[in-house]
């Protein structure tokens, strides 16, 4: 019998004691075991977080010797101290020089950044001329771009990458931006956004003399805020985390992004996982950031355009 | 998932003439705009979509009967890149384990995503966001963040995972996980629960709040219990939605790829007995390490027929179930 299993036991008690002591209205026992269930599901998620925190900070001599932290009286400079940190942040020689950690988090950035901003303009841009006109060859458009969408990436990866050796795109960060520039399921996720805006407005914006890009900014975009949020999240996320692509089109050491650096510090740098799991925490952050910022648009206009279906 | 709409749908309707204006003004504004508009607005969609998905596109379908070493130089082959596909066992193993673990995304994970936010439904708004934060938060770590990471929480005697499964049922603290072909698959699926049950679940918890609480309600009245509510009114609600998920589930997890490359990178992705390999790692070596991109497109074709024909049968299947 060790602790976990006891008090495991003791919540199974607790919830047999509040079932019996009113079988006729159960709610409260059943109020009690979704605390706990909820509760459990918490915590397995947390816990490799927690993990991952105390990891970095731990001397790598003492990794595999606590769980989590060492217990306080245990605390100096041989258990907890920053040497994850500080051999991350060296330099790494190469063919290209000297490359500090920075170089790779701006790579990631520019990338990211770049990557999102563009998808989201040219895709919400066609997704509202989808929702909003009418003109001539719009329903095999649609048909075609919802076609598209069930086509897997990787199908087209080789061809992509033939097409980028031949266009001298390899091994540069617009090789990598370019074929995403404009997403087909951004185009669809703005489209069913746009749909729900009154067309007497956008009419209203016309008699005023404003032109369409005008609307465009104006009117549509602020409109469809919660839409936009949710897709610039999913999309630096997938962008940020990216590794298959860049993986194939990167191969100079001072372009690499975050994934590909961290990926090469436990296959081919001596397996120092103190080290990527410290750059892991570090890329954890921005988007962290802007998850917590974007929260409530995020989940309102990630589940509307499955949810109205 | 939305049906494909037809193009007169949204054809708006021209605003009322006030007082005694003629109908055609306010007509000949719109008419006057959609001219150029909507073709500039699709003008870089349509460019880019030229160049990077028809013409790649076209091109996959002919490289599939070439084959190639490097970017290169290619030789027709015919159908060969097919036959070699049908003969090797590394590439039907590589299935295999795929479907396995296709099948586990649906009958395991989307479960658990259910029962959660079932769980989860009853309560008040900011307890709802608050767990749903947590449970979301996963999805923040790429696969290969989270691949190395459970890598070592896989770790024998040390590893977190196996000091739970050693506290909770006095099994599995010397087990290596990594390092068994039985154990390999059950560390993959257990690893995608991590990331993906919390994902799952914003899903069917939004879908959760469109459903009819009077519908639910006549039923519980008429002496159904809370099984029977589930099944026959709460989950018919909301089939669109579970439709929606399923048919992405599918589709995810046959292109698995990343997280196992990264849980056995000490292997490059293939596991003991090439039992952690997917179908799109596959494709990953054998074009990009071994420099076929012909047999790489034809793998290629072969997973996008698979998720194809699955996601046929399953809207045909939920279209059965609705009548």
């Amino acid at each position: 019998m060790n602790s976990l299993q006891i008090l495991l036991l003791v919540l199974l008690a607790i919830f047999l004691v509040l079932y019996v002591s009113s079988p006729q209205r159960p709610r409260r026992a059943f109020r009690f075991a979704r605390w706990v269930l909820l509760g459990m599901a918490s915590v397995a998620v947390l816990a490799p977080f927690v993990w991952l925190v105390a990891a970095i900070f731990k001397d790598k001599t003492v990794l595999n010797e606590y769980l989590f932290f060492p217990p306080l009286g245990h605390w100096s400079l041989e258990t907890m101290n920053l040497d994850n940190f500080v051999e991350l942040f060296r330099g790494k020689p190469s063919i290209q020089g000297t490359v500090h950690f920075w170089q790779y988090a701006l790579n990631s950035t520019v990338f990211a950044t770049v990557s999102t901003c563009t998808q989201l303009f040219f895709s919400s841009l066609a997704g509202y001329a989808l929702a909003k006109y009418d003109f001539r060859g719009k329903g095999p458009l649609m048909i075609f771009m919802l076609g598209s969408m069930m086509i897997p990436q990787v199908l087209l990866l080789a061809p992509i990458y033939e097409m980028a050796v031949d266009l001298g795109m390899v091994d540069t960060l617009w090789g990598l931006i370019l074929p995403h520039v404009v997403s087909a399921y951004g185009i669809f996720l703005f489209r069913q956004a746009c749909m729900s805006i009154p067309n007497d407005m956008l009419d209203a914006g016309r008699i005023d003399g404003a032109s369409e890009l005008r609307i465009y900014f104006a009117l549509v975009m602020p409109l469809v805020r919660p839409m936009a949020a949710a897709f610039c999240l999913v999309s630096f996320l997938g962008n940020w985390n990216a590794f298959f692509a860049p993986n194939i089109f990167l191969h100079s050491q001072d372009k690499l992004t975050l994934p590909i650096i961290l990926n090469l510090y436990v296959n081919e740098y001596s397996a120092d996982y103190g080290v990527f799991l410290a750059g892991t925490a570090l890329a954890i952050i921005p988007p962290a950031i802007l998850f917590f910022a974007l929260q409530k648009e995020f989940i309102s206009g990630l589940t509307s355009g499955s949810v109205k279906g | 998932m939305q049906p494909i709409a037809s193009g007169r749908e949204t054809s708006s309707i021209p605003p009322q003439p006030s007082g005694g204006a003629p109908v055609a003004r306010p007509r000949r504004i719109r008419q006057l705009y959609t001219g150029w508009a909507p073709y500039a607005f699709l003008s870089p969609y349509l460019a880019l979509t030229a160049v990077f998905f028809v013409y790649p596109f076209l091109n996959a379908i002919s490289l599939a009967f070439y084959q190639t070493n490097g970017p290169r130089t290619r030789v027709f082959v015919g159908l060969q890149n097919f036959q070699f596909l049908l003969t090797d066992e590394v590439f039907h193993t590589a299935l295999w384990n795929t479907t396995v673990f296709a099948c586990a995304s649906v009958f395991l994970q989307l479960p658990l995503s259910m029962g959660l936010a079932l769980l989860l439904n009853r309560g008040n708004d900011r307890i709802k966001g608050f767990f749903r934060l947590i449970l979301f938060s996963p999805n923040l770590v790429g696969q290969i963040f989270v691949g190395i990471l459970f890598g070592v929480l896989f770790t024998p005697r040390y590893g977190l995972i196996n000091r739970v499964f050693h506290a909770l049922f006095q099994w599995g603290l010397e087990e290596r996980w990594l390092d068994n072909p039985n154990l390999v698959m059950p560390a993959i699926v257990l690893t995608s629960l991590w990331i993906w049950v919390g994902f799952n679940m914003v899903y069917f918890l939004a879908a959760l709040q469109t459903v009819d609480k009077n519908l639910e309600e006549a039923a519980r009245i008429d002496g159904a219990n809370a099984w029977q509510v589930f099944w026959h009114v709460t989950l018919p609600s909301m089939r669109h939605v579970v439709v929606f998920v399923v048919i992405m589930s599918v589709i995810g997890s046959y292109q698995l790829f990343e997280l196992p490359l990264a849980l056995f990178h000490e292997n490059g992705g293939f596991g003991p007995d090439n039992s952690a390999l997917t179908v799109i790692g596959y494709l990953n070596f054998v074009a990009f390490n071994s420099g076929d991109l012909g047999l790489g497109s034809a793998v290629g074709w072969v997973v996008a027929c698979i998720i194809f024909t699955i996601s046929l049968i399953q809207i045909r299947i939920a279209r059965v179930a609705k009548e």
